[in-house]
């Protein structure tokens, strides 16, 4: 088990935003996370990237505990992500915006920089190199030099999740991804996904409103309401499960259960 | 373009034929050449003695000081640009320095003024964090020489006669930017977690801390001699071959100098500021196009993300501080040496907030807009104001009158002389500046975008976008 999180709580005043919550993904498995608006899907996110402290429980991964290391120590350790708001450093250029993401990977010596030695250079190049494929990956070749803030919405995503790339995580978090794509863009970014694990070899967890990308891609499954995991299993498991329905797909057609375009984000 | 042509279009014609003419190299370089020399021609005939003196000194100077963004604007190649502006710098110049001491002594204060505004661009510029008291790593730097070098005050240096040999300056210039970078991080530390306003708020009240901290360590142990000052602070040794060699330059030149050591000695300090200048200038182009550098952007445009990407905040700001206040801690070594007297009254809080005005006329972010920056806000401050202030006195003992108005000079009040209302002058320039031309003189391209994107109404912004728009926010519902 790649990432083993243990009776996981964080409160923010009296609110219990995540209560209790364990869950276990498998390494090289694309699993999903998903709950209505406010079960505290992003809180849970934020506490695996060291954003927020959680309050009590256990964050093992890699056999490495995570509690209490920095967003940019868990970067390093091997956990990347993307943002529900696109968070892209919007007048940085995209290869840019690749190229930070890179940071927890270089040599960044204040000397080298100065005195410029070869390795230096070489290194720079490297940077420059490894964001271009990275873009190349994601189906952005291209457009390394344009604004990030210039790009239509869905190339923004992309951009986001080549930045997320860039430190050669071994696992990755999305964050919505496909909020805001039209049905063709969603399929293109559920490619993409794919790829993310098949090519490259990366576990990938995602929080998904909507149920073909969900359903179409993940191998399993978690539910999260009112802060705590209601349910977990596999795709077929959790359509089938009655509390799941009731809960998260409640008052819309609880019949239908073919799950088309029309109960995707609630 | 095609249907214009059609239509009688003369002045446009010809006006964009000029300026193909203009740009060609050799027509530009020629250009540039007779504007230096025309420059430097007006500086030479100007005769001291003439009543209107401050008056077509201060038309004269500007232009001439400016020359080297003349010669970057110009389209000749790189190389021709850098031979131009070494030989403005290296070799003019200082000639015209010996020619006038006064115009000497303005360089070297915009050399100082422009180094430590461009210390001060790595932290407000780069990293985005807004220091009001900058001032104090270049006081921490020149009371660092003044405080082992001041022969003239019983501090318990000279008590304990452990004061410095006068060579020892050089090597003072890097203990400066060791404590001042010591203490960039010491400021650092407890800020880290502060942004914007309030971190404006915490700098400023820093950079007080160190002026009072400077007017009062006078007791128990006299180390800065308080209110008083340092003075008698010493300067780096004046070699033999350099007086000899400002000599044999002005005899060659047949300038008549009356005593050459005084002015070998200002020439010393012009080159060491402009060598100074020059390794600043150097850093800080390497600092911002380095991993340091984009992460120093990547925290200025959101620290959450960059965070998250694995840029070390603490350690990179920190970086910042201690980069930005290391020039400063050099600088003021520099000054300290220069002026051979230090107070606490060199830096208060209107100094910092002057040479930020700088980074923000010239241009936030940007190297030579920093640097224009610094030369305008210095130029206005020490020599247009205050020529025009001389410049009336100058009418008033000759007892000149207004021809027409029949006003006499000698009335006009000494209240309303320039001098005086030289905040009042600078402060309605920066409004101005700031109402029409925000983004600074030479504004670099990402803040300028930065500037617009924020000028950029919300609300107009999402019309553009609706889909955007009814999914984004989904956040803010979903993080309750």
């Amino acid at each position: 088990m790649l990432l083993e999180v243990k009776n996981l709580s964080k409160s923010f005043g009296g609110i219990k935003a995540v209560r209790d919550v364990s869950i276990g993904i498998d390494e090289g498995s694309i699993s999903a996370i998903i709950g209505p608006n406010g079960a505290g899907k992003t809180t849970f996110f934020n506490l695996l990237t060291g954003i927020y402290k959680p309050d009590t429980g256990e964050i093992n991964f890699g056999g490495r505990s995570l509690i209490g290391l920095r967003p940019d120590q868990v970067n390093a350790a091997g956990v990347t992500r993307t943002f529900q708001s696109i968070r892209l450093f919007s007048n940085m250029t995209v290869l840019e915006n690749v190229m930070v993401g890179m940071h927890s990977r270089l040599d960044v010596s204040v000397w080298k920089t100065l005195l410029r030695p070869p390795g230096f250079r070489r290194q720079e190049e490297h940077v420059r190199e490894k964001a271009r494929e990275l873009l190349q990956f994601a189906g952005l070749a291209g457009k390394g030099d344009e604004v990030s803030r210039n790009l239509p919405y869905g190339d923004q995503r992309r951009v986001e999740i080549a930045r997320a790339l860039a430190s050669d995580p071994k696992l990755i978090l999305l964050d919505e991804p496909t909020a805001g794509m039209n049905p063709n863009e969603s399929a293109d970014a559920m490619t993409l996904f794919r790829r993310v694990r098949d090519d490259l070899g990366i576990t990938v967890v995602l929080i998904e409103h909507d149920m073909r990308v969900v359903m179409g891609i993940s191998e399993h499954i978690s539910v999260l309401d009112y802060g705590e995991k209601l349910a977990e299993g596999t795709p077929e498991a959790i359509r089938n499960n009655t509390r799941v329905v009731e809960a998260y797909l409640g008052r819309r057609a609880l019949a239908d259960t073919a799950l088309d375009e029309e109960e995707t984000a609630s | 373009m095609a249907l214009n042509s059609s239509v009688p279009n003369q002045p446009a014609a010809s006006r964009s034929s000029f300026r193909n003419w203009i740009m060609q190299p050799r027509i530009a370089g020629t250009l540039i050449v007779a504007y230096i020399a025309l420059t430097v021609l007006v500086l030479i005939i100007l005769d001291r003695r003439t009543v209107l003196f401050p008056l077509w000194s201060t038309f004269a100077f500007p232009p001439f000081i400016l020359s080297p963004f003349v010669i970057l604007a110009s389209p000749l190649s790189n190389r021709a640009k850098a031979i131009l502006i070494g030989l403005m710098v290296l070799v003019v110049m200082p000639i015209i320095g010996i020619y006038d001491g006064a115009y000497l002594e303005l360089s070297i204060q915009i050399a100082i003024f422009a180094g430590l505004a461009l210390g001060l661009n790595i932290v407000v510029g780069f990293a985005g964090l807004l220091d009001l008291g900058y001032i104090a790593f270049f006081a921490v730097g020149a009371y660092t020489w003044a405080m082992v070098s001041s022969t003239n005050t019983a501090t318990v240096f000279v008590v304990a006669g452990l004061i410095a040999p006068a060579w020892a300056f050089y090597l003072f210039i890097f203990v400066g930017i060791a404590f001042a970078a010591l203490v960039g991080v010491l400021l650092g530390l407890p800020v880290l977690r502060l942004r914007g306003d309030y971190l404006a708020i915490v700098t400023l009240g820093f950079g007080e801390m160190i002026r009072v901290l400077a007017r009062n360590l006078d007791k128990p142990a006299n180390f800065t001699n308080g209110a008083q000052g340092l003075s008698g602070v010493l300067r780096p040794p004046l070699p033999g071959f350099w007086v000899g060699f400002t000599d044999s330059i002005a005899k060659s030149l047949n300038i008549p100098v009356a005593n050459v050591e005084p002015v070998a000695q200002q020439l010393l300090f012009y080159f060491i500021a402009i060598v100074l200048l020059g390794i600043i200038v150097v850093v800080a182009r390497r600092l911002d196009d380095s991993p340091i550098g984009r992460a120093w952007t990547a925290i200025r445009e959101d620290e959450v993300a960059a965070i998250a990407m694995g840029v070390p905040l603490v350690r990179m700001k920190l970086l910042a501080f201690a980069s930005g206040a290391a020039f400063a801690g050099a600088i003021g070594v520099l000054y300290a040496a220069k002026q051979t007297f230090v107070s606490p009254e060199s830096f208060s809080l209107i100094q910092s907030i002057s040479i930020l005005a700088m980074v923000i006329v010239g241009g936030l972010g940007g190297i030579r807009g920093v640097i224009l920056g610094a030369m305008i806000v210095t130029l206005l401050n020490l020599q247009i104001l205050k020529n025009v202030s001389l410049q009336i006195n100058a009418l008033r003992n000759i007892d000149y009158v207004v021809p027409l108005i029949n006003f006499h000079i000698r009335d006009w009040p000494s209240q309303l002389e320039p001098a005086k209302y030289e905040r009042l002058v600078f402060g309605a320039l920066l409004v101005l500046m700031m109402i029409f031309r925000p983004e600074g003189l030479l504004p670099e391209p990402r803040r300028l975008m930065e500037l617009r994107a924020h000028a950029e109404p919300e609300e107009l912004a999402r019309l553009d976008e609706p889909v955007i728009a009814a999914e984004i926010d989904p956040e803010h519902r979903n993080e309750g």
